[in-house]
C-alpha cells in the first residue's frame, strides 16, 4: 500500500491553511486603522527613546553613538541628581495618602448609606477637572498672606502660617495635598470595583462567628482586595514618578529648584516647558534621563510584583522568577553595554539592549495582565 | 443606640470629607461673580456683595474664550468619533479573529501602558516634526488622542463577553465579519461605547500637554493652554475674576456631561482600570 496521504486530509490541511491566510488578512484589515497611528506616535517613539538615550542626538546634525555618555553626565548634574531626589519626594508621600485615603474612602461607601451616590460623585470630580482650572483656584487658595487656606489656619491659631507655593519648604507638600485632593477619588473607584468581587457571605460567615470589623478587614477584605491594591500601586507609582502637568502648571518647578523633577529636566533638555523657556534641544541627553524615568517606573513595578507574589498564600513563600530574570537582563545590558562601547559595536549593542529592554516589558505587561484575570 | 451614634460620625466624617473636596468648586464659582479687587479680600468674603454677572459676557471679549472653547469642542468631538470608531473596529480584530502573531501585537498596545508618556514625548514630538504635522491646525493632538491604547483594551474586554453564538448564527446567515462588527457587535455595546465616549472626551477636554507642546498658533490654542496664557499674561492676571469666570466656563461642560453620565465613567473606569 503506498503511503500518500489521502485525499481529504490533504485537502482539510490545504483548506486550514487558505483560512488561515485569509484570517490574517482579516484581522489586520480591523487592525490597520488604529495600530497604524498607534504605531507612530506611540509604539516607534518608544523603541527609539532606547536609541536615542546612547547617542549625541540634538536638535541640529545627525545623531552619534556615544554609548554611557549621557549617563555618564547625568550622574555627574547636580541639577538631575536633585530632581531625581525631589521626584521621589513627591511620589512617595503622593502614593501612601492617595492609597490609604482612597482604600477608606472606598470601604466606606461601599456600604449602604444614604447618599453614597453623591459622596462618589464628589470624590471622584476633581479628577475629571482640567489641571489648569484646579492650578488657578488652589493657587489662590494657598495665597500666603490673603488665601483661604491661611486666612483659616491663622483663625484656628497658628501664628506663622507656611508659604505654601511661594516657599520652597512648603511648595512641595502643598503640590503633594493638591495631587492626593485630585487623584484619590480615581483610585478609590478601583477599590471599589474591587471590593464588589468579595462575596457577601464571606463577610455574613464571619459576622456570625463574632470577628469584630478589623479583624473582618485583616482577614476578608485585604486578601481579596490583593489583586487590585497591586495595580493600584503599580498606576499610581506610575503616574507619581512622572509627575509633570500638575507641577508644570502651579510652581512651574519652583521657587528656585524646590519642585523641579525629572519630567522638568526631560522638558528643559529637548522641547522646552513653554514657549517662555525654550528647551536646549539635547535630545538624545534627555532621552537618557526619559530611560532613567522609565526604568524607576519599571523597579517598582517588579518591587510590588515580588511583595505580592510573597502575600499571596496559595503560591510558594518564594517566586524567584522575577528576580532571577531581572538579573539576567541586568547582565545582558551591562554586556551589551560593554560591547557596544569598547567594541565600537554601538548598534548591534543597542541592538542587543533592546531586546533585554523589551524583554523587561513584557514581564511588566504579564504583570498588569494578572489583574485582568 | 451605638449603632445609630456610629452612623451618625460616618455621616458627619463623609459631609466634611466631601466639603474638603468640593470647597474649591465653591470658591471657584463664587469668585468668578466678584469684582477683581474682592477675590482677595480679608476676612475671606465667601458670597460676593453684589453678583456680578457680566462677568460671564466679559470674558468673551477679554479673553478669546470664543475660539478655545470652539477648538476644544471640535477637537474632542473628532476624536472621540475616531477613537471609538478605530478602537472598537480594532478590538473587534483583537477578539474575534484568530490569526499569528495576535496575541504578542496586543500584548504590544498593552505594555505602552506602562511606559509613562513623559519618557517618550521627545521621539514622538521629533517624528511629528518629520512628519510635517507640528503647527498644522489641530492634527497634531487628533492624532495623538486618537490612537491610543486605551480604546482598542476597554472595547476589547467588552466584547469578549458578548456571547460567540450570536456572532456565528449571524456568519450562517450570510453576514461578513464587517457586518457582524456593525449590526451585532456595535448595537450590543452600547454601554461600553458610551464610557469609551464619555471618558475620550472628557480627556481630549482636559488635556493640556499635548496643546502646550504641539499648538504654537494662538488661533488654534484649546480652553486649557487658553487659560493658562491668559493667567501669565500680565492683563489677564489683574482680572482674577475673569480668570475664574473661564475657569468655570472650561469645566461647565464637563460637569454637565458627568452628571448626566456619571454611571459611565465609572463603568469605564472600573472595567479597564484606566482612564485613556
Amino acid at each position: 500500500m503506498s503511503t500518500t496521504t489521502p485525499a481529504p486530509v490533504r485537502q482539510t490541511a490545504h483548506r486550514a491553511h487558505k483560512l488561515r491566510r485569509r484570517n490574517t488578512a482579516l484581522g489586520w484589515s480591523f487592525i490597520a486603522p488604529n495600530f497604524i497611528g498607534f504605531a507612530v506616535i506611540t509604539l516607534v517613539p518608544i523603541i527609539l527613546m532606547f536609541y536615542m538615550a546612547f547617542t549625541d542626538w540634538n536638535a541640529l546634525g545627525t545623531p552619534h553613538w556615544t554609548g554611557l555618555a549621557n549617563f555618564q553626565r547625568l550622574a555627574r548634574n547636580s541639577t538631575f541628581r536633585a530632581a531625581v531626589a525631589q521626584t521621589f519626594y513627591y511620589a512617595i508621600p503622593h502614593i501612601i495618602l492617595t492609597g490609604v485615603i482612597a482604600l477608606a474612602l472606598a470601604i466606606l461607601l461601599n456600604q449602604k448609606i444614604r447618599g453614597v451616590a453623591f459622596f462618589r460623585a464628589a470624590a471622584f470630580f476633581p479628577y475629571i477637572t482640567s489641571i489648569v482650572a484646579i492650578a488657578i483656584v488652589w493657587n489662590l487658595l494657598f495665597s500666603p498672606k490673603y488665601g483661604p487656606v491661611n486666612q483659616f489656619l491663622t483663625w484656628i491659631g497658628v501664628a506663622h502660617p507656611p508659604g505654601w507655593t511661594v516657599s520652597s519648604t512648603w511648595a512641595m507638600p502643598a503640590l503633594i495635598i493638591v495631587g492626593t485632593w485630585r487623584e484619590m477619588g480615581y483610585y478609590m473607584i478601583l477599590f471599589l470595583a474591587g471590593l464588589q468581587t468579595i462575596p457577601r457571605e464571606l463577610y455574613e460567615a464571619a459576622k456570625v462567628d463574632g470577628a469584630s470589623g478589623w479583624r473582618r478587614f485583616l482577614h476578608i477584605t485585604w486578601p481579596g482586595l490583593r489583586p487590585t491594591t497591586f495595580f493600584v500601586t503599580v498606576m499610581l507609582a506610575i503616574q507619581s514618578f512622572k509627575v509633570f502637568d500638575l507641577i508644570q502648571v502651579m510652581t512651574e518647578g519652583g521657587p528656585g529648584t524646590s519642585t523641579y523633577v525629572i519630567s522638568f529636566f526631560i522638558f528643559q533638555k529637548s522641547i522646552g516647558v513653554s514657549s517662555n523657556a525654550p528647551g536646549t534641544g539635547e535630545f538624545g541627553y534627555a532621552s537618557a534621563a526619559s530611560l532613567i524615568l522609565f526604568f524607576i517606573c519599571l523597579t517598582f513595578t517588579i518591587l510590588q510584583f515580588i511583595v505580592n507574589q510573597q502575600s499571596d498564600l496559595r503560591k510558594p513563600r518564594w517566586t524567584p522568577v522575577p528576580l532571577a530574570l531581572g538579573l539576567v537582563a541586568f547582565a545582558l545590558a551591562v554586556a551589551s553595554f560593554a560591547s557596544g562601547y569598547s567594541l565600537g559595536l554601538g548598534y548591534l549593542g543597542y541592538l542587543a539592549l533592546f531586546v533585554v529592554c523589551f524583554g523587561f516589558l513584557m514581564i511588566h505587561v504579564r504583570i498588569l495582565r494578572r489583574r485582568q484575570q | 443606640m451605638s449603632h445609630r451614634v456610629g452612623k451618625a460620625i460616618l455621616y458627619v466624617l463623609l459631609v466634611v470629607f466631601s466639603a474638603f473636596l468640593l470647597v474649591p468648586f465653591f470658591w471657584m464659582i463664587m469668585s468668578s461673580l466678584k469684582q477683581n479687587l474682592d477675590v482677595f479680600s480679608v476676612p475671606i468674603r465667601w458670597i460676593p456683595k453684589v453678583f456680578q454677572w457680566h462677568n460671564y459676557v466679559d470674558v468673551w471679549t477679554k479673553a478669546d474664550m470664543g475660539t478655545w472653547l470652539k477648538n476644544t469642542l471640535l477637537l474632542s468631538t473628532i476624536v472621540t468619533i475616531l477613537q471609538v470608531l478605530t478602537g472598537s473596529f480594532a478590538a473587534y480584530g483583537f477578539s474575534r479573529v484568530r490569526f499569528p502573531g495576535r496575541d504578542a501585537l496586543f500584548l504590544a498596545y498593552v505594555a505602552t501602558i506602562a511606559v509613562p508618556w513623559q519618557a517618550y514625548m521627545i521621539p514622538q514630538f521629533i517624528l511629528m516634526t518629520r512628519l510635517g504635522l507640528t503647527g498644522k491646525w489641530l492634527w497634531p493632538i487628533i492624532i495623538l488622542q486618537t490612537f491610543g491604547a486605551f480604546g482598542v483594551f476597554l472595547m476589547k474586554q467588552f466584547f469578549e463577553t458578548i456571547p460567540e453564538e450570536l456572532s456565528e448564527s449571524a456568519r450562517l446567515d450570510g453576514l461578513s465579519e464587517y457586518g457582524i462588527w456593525r449590526r451585532i457587535m456595535l448595537p450590543l455595546s452600547g454601554p461600553a461605547l458610551a464610557s469609551l465616549a464619555l471618558l475620550t472626551f472628557v480627556n481630549t477636554w482636559n488635556d493640556y500637554m499635548g496643546p502646550l507642546i504641539y499648538l504654537r498658533d494662538r488661533a488654534n490654542f484649546t480652553i486649557q493652554v487658553g487659560l493658562k496664557t491668559f493667567q501669565a499674561d500680565p492683563q489677564g492676571s489683574s482680572l482674577d475674576a475673569l480668570l475664574f469666570t473661564g475657569s468655570v466656563l472650561s469645566v461647565l461642560p464637563i460637569a454637565v456631561i458627568f452628571l448626566f453620565g456619571q454611571r459611565f465613567f465609572i463603568e469605564g473606569i472600573a472595567t479597564s482600570g484606566l482612564k485613556g
